[in-house]
């Protein structure tokens, strides 16, 4: 008697708990901020300043999506996620976005159970090494012992160019990019290697940055966006059109400083974004200001770029492939109508 | 037991569901049968929301190309190799490390525990600082020291100590010369097996004469001549088909020969000075539990110091010993797990690690791995307590 309500509990839970899956939009709404996931420190993309506040494009995403849902940039909770650690992560609910300079790939996007809502900074993979070591191309590099991230497409890129080249390495494999970085300052490796923007950023806190310098390779494409579960189309959108929001008014030089004058605008296409006519952000289920308050609180993507990784910054990149498509780079938004 | 059947077959016999047989029997079943279901619960909801958030699942993929490439590998392994090699490429390295910890701890943790018990200050208490400060400061933290800062501090490749300009050593590790068995080598392995044999023979050939007339017989040197004359005999009758193969410095690396890398020292290292301080108090404290009647008694029969504690003493302290001694060799195995932290390629960081990264299958992933270390540890207790039986009070 007991064994047959047993049974029947266990059989109603079961069903129960696979009908019981609300959509991460509304979960959102319901408990007032966006956890997002984020590297462990990351100088441009994502790293905590002297406040203990995040900075960086990647955070930048996090909060254009707060700006977005919420209205309000300030409601998102960090969770600093180690390489390994981020796709369990964001598979398991932990996180709601995940905006952790991770590259799009074939196996990501589908075995993972994942979906990319976009690429907010186009990159490639690159190596480092000592000025003294006299290498000049990685060519050279042939029974090199090299220093890499686990859990990273780089490691496998570096395994794939070695052996394409029929040259051998020797690999020192860690978890944390801190102790990749510690051990390669210390010698045990003559190579450092990473996406070309991760070098730029981890250079700067090596012993001497200026002892140290950046080949000229690029092995990889790396198209580095922020990710959501596979599976929840209408949050998907969501985060993708928010940075499609930011790519577009930079387009139309919608920037936070001019956007409560760009209201009055004539342009229509400015007009949309904003809110002013069209019904665009209550399709996506959201607010009619929805991108306006993007731009206000968080800027377009330009103004992003430049404050976290741009020329200006210790990282001093140039926009090169994330300029604008109209400048000849790749950034490019679908169109907001 | 008579008096209970006859009480269970008396005539008025109680009904089933006061039998308390019958009710113990009715709750074994039923958790048995609630720890089942929970278990298939988990399954099938595992199952489906793997399904329905379009996560791959099965174990398929130990069969597809890892593609990526290892430190150290113990068997032969490339970036065609499947990620069932690789697999089993961390499994080794776990039981390397583990079986190197093991040794190198119940050595150190011997030579300090009877240290500790020294009538010597100086000795007795140097081992108490060694094993509160070892066993005190968090395991992690002694392989960071080891790794970050002791073997830093060894010189670039360029500059690398050497001796006999045959070993060097540097950041990048130990490197020896490595042997090439040539042909016939063979023959000196036959040599040396047929020396093992013809050891332990001797040695019971020797214990029951011993027993017998009460003569003894030289075994350990006899052994010993037996043990290298032999091969030795082998090799010359081969003309030593053996060569080495040394290492030189060709590039950024030593090339050749064979190499000890940093991971595995600092590791080691940090697991055998660790669990040598947990061992050394198991050790005290069996020595400590042997009466000191027992010594008093071999004395009085005109045993020295020594033999005392190596013929009376020690072989029943083991009894005392062997059990927890088992605990600790089990905890060590798994601390090796913490190999993540300093790149050494352990099950865990290549297995857990990269190829859990790249195929994204969780939970067969960690399951396999968990599996691993629960048959590494059944497999350690089995042995332990054949050897804890084997060391038994025998009593004639």
């Amino acid at each position: 008697m007991k064994l047959t309500k047993v049974l029947l509990a266990a059989a109603a839970a079961t069903t129960l708990s696979t009908a019981a899956v609300a959509g991460t939009l509304d979960d959102v709404r319901g408990k007032g901020f966006v956890q997002c996931g984020v590297s462990q420190g990351l100088a441009g993309f994502s790293n905590p300043d002297e406040q203990g506040n995040w900075t960086g494009i990647d955070v930048d995403v996090c909060r254009a999506v707060a700006a977005a849902v919420l209205g309000d940039a300030g409601k998102v909770k960090f969770t600093p996620l180690s390489a390994k650690e981020r796709f369990t992560a964001l598979q398991s609910g932990e996180v709601d976005v995940l905006s952790r300079n991770t590259t799009w790939t074939l196996v990501r996007d589908s075995a993972l159970g994942l979906n990319f809502a976009g690429v907010n900074y186009y990159d490639g993979q690159g190596f480092m090494v000592r000025k003294d070591l006299g290498v000049k191309s990685a060519l050279e590099l042939d029974g090199a012992s090299v220093c890499v991230n686990i859990g990273t497409t780089t490691e496998l890129n570096l395994s794939d160019y070695f052996r394409a080249n029929s040259m051998k390495f020797n690999p020192v494999v860690f978890e944390k990019a801190d102790e990749v970085v510690a051990a390669y300052d210390s010698g045990r490796c003559d190579v450092y290697t990473t996406d070309q923007s991760g070098l730029a950023a981890q250079r700067i806190k090596l012993k001497e940055p200026n002892a140290h310098m950046i080949l000229p390779e690029v092995i990889s494409k790396e198209p580095l966006g922020p990710v959501v579960r596979h599976g929840d189309d209408k949050w998907l959108d969501t985060v993708k059109w928010t940075l499609y929001a930011m790519v577009e008014a930079e387009e139309l030089g919608v920037t936070s400083k001019n956007v409560d004058q760009m209201k009055g605008s004539s342009s229509p296409n400015v007009r949309r974004l904003l809110g002013v006519e069209g019904d665009g952000g209550k399709n996506l289920g959201l607010s009619v200001d929805w991108a306006y308050n993007v731009v206000k609180q968080v800027g377009n993507y330009g103004e992003s770029f430049e404050r976290h990784v741009g020329v200006k910054t210790s990282l001093g990149l140039e926009r090169g492939q994330n300029a604008l498509w109209k400048d000849g780079g790749l950034q490019y938004a679908m169109p907001v109508r | 037991m008579a008096v209970e059947t006859k009480i269970a077959v008396a005539p008025a016999k109680p009904p089933v569901w006061n039998d308390p047989r019958y009710r113990a029997l009715f709750f074994q079943v039923l958790v048995l049968g609630g720890v089942v279901l929970l278990g298939a619960y988990l399954v099938s909801n595992t199952m489906a929301n793997l399904e329905r958030q379009g996560i791959a699942s099965g174990f398929g993929f130990l069969e597809t190309t890892a593609g990526f490439s290892i430190s150290q590998t113990l068997v032969e392994y490339s970036e065609e190799s499947s990620y069932g090699r690789a697999f089993l490429v961390g499994l080794l390295n776990t039981m390397l490390v583990s079986i190197i910890g093991i040794f190198f701890a119940t050595i150190l943790g011997f030579i300090i525990g009877v240290a500790r018990l020294s009538r010597n200050w100086l000795i007795s208490n140097l081992a108490a600082v060694y094993i509160e400060i070892l066993r005190n400061i968090p395991l992690l933290l002694q392989i960071f020291f080891w790794y970050f800062a002791v073997l830093r501090n060894v010189p670039s490749p360029k500059n690398s100590h050497s001796l006999f300009d045959s070993f060097f050593l540097n950041i990048r590790g130990l490197y020896s010369p490595a042997p090439v068995f040539e042909a016939g080598f063979w023959l000196i392995l036959v040599a040396l097996v047929a020396g093992i044999v013809g050891v332990v023979v001797l040695a019971r050939w020797a214990r029951v004469r011993q027993e017998r007339t009460g003569e003894r017989f030289p075994v350990f040197f006899t052994s010993l001549g037996i043990l290298i004359g032999l091969p030795l005999l082998a090799a010359i009758v081969t003309g030593f088909p053996l060569s080495w193969n040394y290492p030189e410095l060709k590039g950024f690396n030593f090339v050749g020969g064979m190499v000890v890398i940093p991971e595995l020292v600092a590791l080691a290292l940090a697991l055998s000075t660790y669990t040598a301080s947990f061992i050394a108090e198991i050790v005290r404290a069996g020595i400590t539990a042997v009466s000191h009647g027992q010594t008093e008694a071999a004395y009085s029969l005109g045993l020295r110091a020594g033999p005392t504690l190596r013929l009376v003493v020690i072989p029943q302290a083991l009894r005392v010993i062997i059990p927890p001694l088992t605990s600790q060799y089990l905890n060590l195995m798994k601390n090796s797990s913490l190999a993540a932290a300093i790149a050494y390629p352990d099950i865990v960081l290549v297995f857990a690690g990269t190829v859990l990264m790249q195929t994204g299958q969780a939970v067969e992933i960690i399951s396999i791995t968990m599996a691993v270390y629960l048959t590494l540890s059944l497999l350690i207790s089995a042995f332990m307590n054949w050897y804890n039986k084997k060391m038994a009070l025998v009593e004639r």
